[in-house]
């Protein structure tokens, strides 16, 4: 059997993966993707931690973030179909007449 | 197999949640069927109504208390006081908005449910004693959020900045995923109180401290961006520009009361073995973001920027009575809600007023001579700058006091004094405003519009930022015996 701290290593990766996606990619297309990466990495520790505690309660938890995540993503392609009929672009950077 | 056990709901528990998720479901079919283009008001108004049922359902509510869902919601006095805020502050914006979107042309039914589906997740968020039910709470305020944040479409600074709050919120919401996941890596639980007991057994390793301290710190991240504080404000300035107003109003007095109602409950209960940690942690995170907040109101001339930038600042004064996590904190951190919110959207909605379809009026010269020209309007947007700079007799003053009391009591004297050092600052940029409005002459023709839903607002937001500030005495008492309960 794979010790726990396997996936957790995986799952903190593939977490940091979407982190550097999210802050380093252009395109929304792909800093959307990144932002699943994270989801999902949080989901891989807990169904990793689930089976290691032999709780279903993590499974149940994945569910919900799963769901969630739908959610998002539907508003947040509905948003970038909007703006690419605007602005005929997909990268947020071109996208910036507010200045923080 | 043996059958699964259902555990026992108390809906009555959750009587305000479930009518303003109800009411807001229920409108979506009636303002889509029934009423007609053009006519929305009546949503807005059905709306209204909605959300006063769901104040006065929670009125019988006030001495029942107790948890369900097997421990996951709880209503306490906590969580009845800050429904009504979320409540309030939903009505004023929902009024503001009866005036700002015919106005600017983007007049749409769903607008008003929307709005209150996101009370809705504040309301969760209250309620929620389960990192779950937390979550599920923060994205349906962010979900919903983001959509009216764009709702201006297709104006640009709209699409914007829904994109840039989306990509920010999305981003936090994987963070506290996360952390989610390494505290029940930690714990085995997601409830608060069995995160804390599971922490306090003497068989709580150091790795699963390890894995707390990360899963709470990114926890703690994660709240800071909703709640935006620096270093995670960035995004606040634009989101607000570019969002239309009533929602920015919402937003600056809604967002930040949920999330940070969220971290309260989350550090006295959850936490409370940790305090000891994060409390350092914490007092440089509101000592940055009193000092960012200010500062970066002070630059502005963009009264809208202006005010996004404050409540950042505000954020801070709002974490001090969080942090101390004692009782005194936590009727710090209501009262200061309660006055903030009345502060800070009526001065959203004096902005709408001057605010002219096809162009940003927000510049700080707009207000210049506002005296001579809407003398009412000018006294009204003084007494909000006084009570958000902490000038007597304002609600805005008593609310500062009590924070700076409680975080002095509480042991965190150099903190408070961060604060007032940072009050004085903020004191500059707020009464610039009132001088731009009583000692100059107008800069350009500019005729402040008031329909009836912003009067409204503007009168009832001035007249009891004044009254809690004269008379402070009933909301403390209401604060006073609006106690987190332990456990559940």
């Amino acid at each position: 059997m794979v010790p726990t701290s396997y996936y957790i290593l995986l799952s903190a990766a593939l977490f940091m993966i979407g982190v550097l996606g999210v802050l380093v990619r252009r395109n929304a297309l792909v800093v959307f993707m990144s932002v699943e990466l994270m989801l999902n990495a949080a989901n891989l520790a807990l169904v990793a931690f689930a089976r290691q505690r032999l709780s279903v309660d993590g499974q149940v938890i994945v569910f919900f973030v799963i769901t969630v995540a739908a959610a998002e993503v539907a508003v947040g392609l509905a948003l970038l179909v909007s703006i690419f009929k605007s602005k005929q672009t997909a990268d947020i950077d071109e996208v910036s007449s507010l200045k923080g | 197999m043996e059958p699964i056990q259902i555990p026992p709901v108390d809906l009555k528990l959750l009587a305000p949640l479930l009518i303003v998720v109800g009411w807001a479901t229920a409108l979506l079919l009636i303002d889509t069927f029934l009423i007609p283009a053009g006519q929305k008001k009546i949503t807005g108004y059905l709306a209204l109504a909605g959300m006063l049922v769901a104040a006065l359902a929670g009125i019988p509510l006030w001495n029942v208390g107790g948890s369900t869902f097997s421990g996951m919601i709880v209503l306490d006095p906590f969580s009845l006081t800050m429904t009504w805020i979320f409540l309030l502050t939903g009505a004023l914006s929902v009024a503001m908005a009866l005036d700002y979107l015919p106005r600017h042309g983007i007049e749409q039914g769903e607008f008003y449910p929307l709005m209150m589906f996101a009370v809705a997740g504040m309301i969760v968020m209250a309620q929620g004693t389960d990192m779950i039910v937390l979550f599920l709470g923060v994205e349906a305020l962010s979900i919903t959020l983001y959509i009216l944040t764009g709702f201006a479409y297709p104006r640009q600074a709209s699409e914007e900045a829904a994109m840039k709050y989306l990509v920010l919120g999305a981003f936090a919401a994987g963070f506290f995923v996360y952390g989610i996941a390494l505290i029940y890596g930690a714990t085995g639980t997601t409830s608060l109180a069995g995160i804390a007991a599971a922490m306090s057994q003497p068989a709580f390793l150091a790795e699963g401290r390890t894995l707390m301290l990360a899963g709470s710190g990114m926890v703690l991240i994660a709240f800071s961006f909703k709640a935006a504080l620096a270093p995670f404000h960035m995004w606040t300035p634009d989101v607000y520009e570019g969002s239309p107003t009533p929602v920015a109003a919402f937003m600056s007095v809604g967002t930040k009361g949920a999330a940070l109602a969220a971290l309260l409950r989350i550090l006295t209960l959850a936490l409370a073995p940790m305090h000891a940690f994060w409390l350092p942690v914490l007092v440089a995170l509101a000592a940055v973001t009193m000092v960012v907040g200010n500062l970066g109101a002070f630059a502005q001339t963009n009264v809208k920027r202006m005010l996004a930038y404050s409540s950042v600042g505000h954020a801070g004064y709002i974490l001090m009575g969080i942090m101390v996590a004692s009782e005194r904190g936590t009727q710090a951190f209501l009262f200061y809600m309660v006055s903030y919110a009345l502060t800070n959207l009526g001065a959203f909605a004096v902005l709408i007023a001057l605010e002219q379809r096809g162009e940003a009026a927000w510049s700080l010269d707009d207000f210049s001579g506002l005296y001579q020209r809407r003398p009412w309007l000018a006294i009204a947007m003084t007494v909000f700058m006084f009570s958000l700079a902490g000038v007597p007799p304002t609600a805005g003053f008593i609310a500062k006091f009590y924070v700076f009391t409680a975080a002095y009591e509480g042991g965190l004297g150099g903190l408070a004094l961060v604060g007032v050092i940072t009050s004085a600052i903020a004191a500059f940029f707020y009464l610039r405003v009132v001088l731009r409005m009583f000692m100059q002459e107008p800069v350009r023709d500019l005729r402040p519009e008031l329909g009836d839903g912003l009067t409204v607002d503007i009168i009832v937001a001035g007249v009891l930022t004044l009254l809690i500030g004269l008379l402070p005495t009933p909301v403390v008492v209401l604060v006073e015996r609006s106690l987190v309960v332990l456990g559940g």
